[in-house]
């Protein structure tokens, strides 16, 4: 199982990874105190159509991450799953919230 | 009630009134006679010339409840509308019907007059930008009329839209009224769209900046139609009016589906001497048209015309002989201005002449192949180039039902995914265009065919082309995109979608905030 982090002061930093260019998303990940759970902020030009199956894929990446108390700003302009998956892999992991043996 | 393509129409809508249900492309047949405007006369050394737009709103004298026409020629470059609307608001008329045959976002002043009364009704058949969102945001009380191009000369003809004064805006005038396209700084081109406006209108006033010695020549819009002529300080903005060089896509995507587009051509055979053909002026349609000229080139094949919408890429295949005529409703560019004036075979037409279904014959109805875009297609083929993904107003038909009706074979391009968004759905959002009218649908990765069409299928499956039922392109873009949600609407109508006969073929409902 993957641990959170390591150490205190790696969950403290913010990680942010993407761009706002078309069909790519920009998302950062601040760290939360602990007990104050995962909250998702998302703009998208696919809410509509799209917003909760993107909730459902940020949600199921921290999960597996094994990541708790985070705050996700999520600025989406129509990635696809697997773009949003790796992006959001990447923000966690420069937040210091993803174990270094989870990313390859 | 449920129209023919199963769309659900009230049969009376508040603020539009009974409606006919859509019954099918050719259904529907006229049984009236022309509208005929007012009968005139003109002594001999009465002046036509007014100074301003308030003298000519006090000599007709134009009141509360008219309606106005205007014509889109000026593009995002048109200051009449705006003008004349202010005129309106300043001399305190209210509930004016605006017959703008396109609303452009330069048309945002609109929206203030939607707000305070000046303007209560909309009759277009193409809105984009602010106005457009307005509307679909509920601005006005009665909902917009959409018409297609070729159903608004038919409607300003057999009387459904009758005009009380029209507004042409007239790149070039005389004294008399006589009006062409050609000159002039606010010079556009073909004045097509306003030709019914100005043979069926009670009265039709020219507003121009550039006005020339008598007479004008050459005369688009003859002086027995136009009883005045207003000159403005600037009628139009050229910037907004034409665009320099219309351009090929470098999207590769895009080069993809309009090579497929031009082999999908040549396969169904049309693509030899006499071939005739429209395309838009969008980077896409342009490369069809590029593909399309390649072959006909290699194949020494000469076409017969080219029709819409002309851009300077159409007047290229005229002067090097791929095209024998040019038919501008509305020319794109400084090159369609320039071939219009100086090629006998650049032909300015009317709207009616190009797509009125209510006629002795249309243009549209001499197309071999029309190739046109879509925001939406369902897997009946209807085609949705009215709201956007949003529910949002972002276009109309313009002429795209009516060339999908005329046309030999009708092409949609369209990439499989715009952004994440799957083009194919199980039902259009807004039904624009009836899938009996749309034969193929080229992507990407693949090309479907109409089912009604099974000599076609059989031609492309024969050319090799990767030919594949919709529901499997369909499949294909869920499976990379994921399902999407349908939007949620609610009940008040904001927009009536008439075909180009005049029924209804759908309605716009506004979106859920």
């Amino acid at each position: 199982m993957m641990v959170a982090a390591d150490k205190e002061e790696e969950v403290r930093k913010i990680g942010q990874a993407g761009t706002l260019e078309s069909n790519d998303v920009m998302i950062t990940v601040v760290p939360g105190k602990a007990g104050s759970g995962v909250f998702i902020e998302l703009t998208s030009i696919v809410k509509d159509q799209y917003g909760d199956a993107i909730r459902r894929t940020l949600l199921d990446v921290v999960a597996e991450q094994g990541s708790r108390d985070l705050y996700i700003t999520v600025a989406d302009r129509g990635a696809l799953d697997c773009t949003i998956r790796a992006r959001l892999l990447t923000a966690l992991t420069r937040a210091g919230a993803v174990g270094k043996k989870g990313v390859v | 009630m449920k129209n023919s393509i199963g769309r659900e129409i009230p049969e009376v809508i508040e603020g539009y009134g009974k409606t006919i249900p859509f019954a099918g492309a050719f259904t529907i047949q006229p049984a009236m006679n022309r509208q005929a405007p007012k009968v005139k006369s003109m002594h001999p050394g009465r002046q036509k010339v007014v100074d301003t737009l308030e003298s000519v709103f006090q000599q007709i004298p134009i009141t509360d409840g008219m309606t106005l026409s205007f014509h889109h020629h000026f593009r995002n470059g048109d200051g009449v509308v705006n003008q004349v609307l202010a005129t309106a608001a300043a001399l305190g008329i209210k509930n004016l019907k605006v017959a703008l045959s396109s609303v452009f976002p330069v048309h945002e002043t609109l929206i203030a007059h939607m707000k305070n009364g000046v303007v209560t009704s909309l009759d277009t058949n193409y809105m984009s930008g602010p106005v457009a969102k307005a509307v679909a945001n509920g601005v006005l009380a009665a909902p917009v009329v959409l018409r297609t191009h070729g159903g608004r000369a038919r409607a300003i003809e057999c009387g459904q839209l009758p005009i009380d004064v029209a507004f042409i805006a007239a790149p070039a005038a005389d004294e008399y009224g006589n009006l062409n396209g050609v000159q002039g700084p606010a010079a556009c081109g073909s004045l097509g769209y306003a030709f019914p406006d100005a043979e069926y209108a009670d009265h039709v006033v020219a507003v121009t900046d550039y006005i020339v010695e008598y007479p004008l020549a050459p005369i688009s819009i003859p002086q027995c139609r136009v009883d005045y002529v207003v000159k403005v300080d600037c009628a139009g903005d050229p910037k907004g009016i034409v665009s320099g060089t219309t351009k090929i896509t470098k999207d590769p995507v895009g080069l993809k589906i309009a090579a497929m587009a031009a082999k999908v051509i040549e396969a169904a055979g049309l693509l030899k001497n006499g071939f005739s053909f429209q395309t838009g002026a969008g980077g896409v349609s342009l490369a069809v048209a590029h593909f399309v000229r390649q072959r006909m080139e290699q194949e020494q094949i000469v076409g017969s015309f080219a029709l819409g919408g002309i851009t300077g890429y159409m007047v290229e295949m005229l002067e090097k002989g791929f095209f024998k005529k040019l038919i501008d409703v509305q020319g794109f560019d400084l090159e369609a201005i320039r071939s219009i004036q100086t090629n006998p075979n650049h032909l300015e037409v009317s709207a009616n002449f190009y797509a009125s279904p209510f006629n002795a014959g249309c243009a549209v109805n001499k197309l071999d192949v029309v190739v046109l875009g879509a925001t939406e297609i369902d897997v009946d083929f209807h085609v949705n180039v009215v709201t956007g993904s949003d529910g949002v107003i972002m276009g109309g038909s313009g002429g795209h039902a009516d060339a999908a009706a005329g046309a030999k074979v009708t092409i949609v391009v369209a990439n499989l995914l715009r952004g994440r968004l799957p083009i194919i759905v199980d039902q259009v959002l807004t039904a624009t265009t009836p899938g009996e009218t749309i034969d193929v649908f080229v992507t990407e990765r693949g090309v479907a065919v109409n089912p009604q069409r099974p000599e076609l299928l059989q031609q492309l499956v024969a050319a090799g082309l990767p030919v594949k039922e919709i529901q499997e392109l369909k499949a294909m873009a869920e499976k990379i995109a994921g399902v999407p949600q349908k939007l949620k609407t609610s009940d008040r109508i904001v927009a009536v979608v008439e075909y180009r006969d005049g029924s209804v073929i759908d309605v716009v409902r506004q979106v859920n905030q």
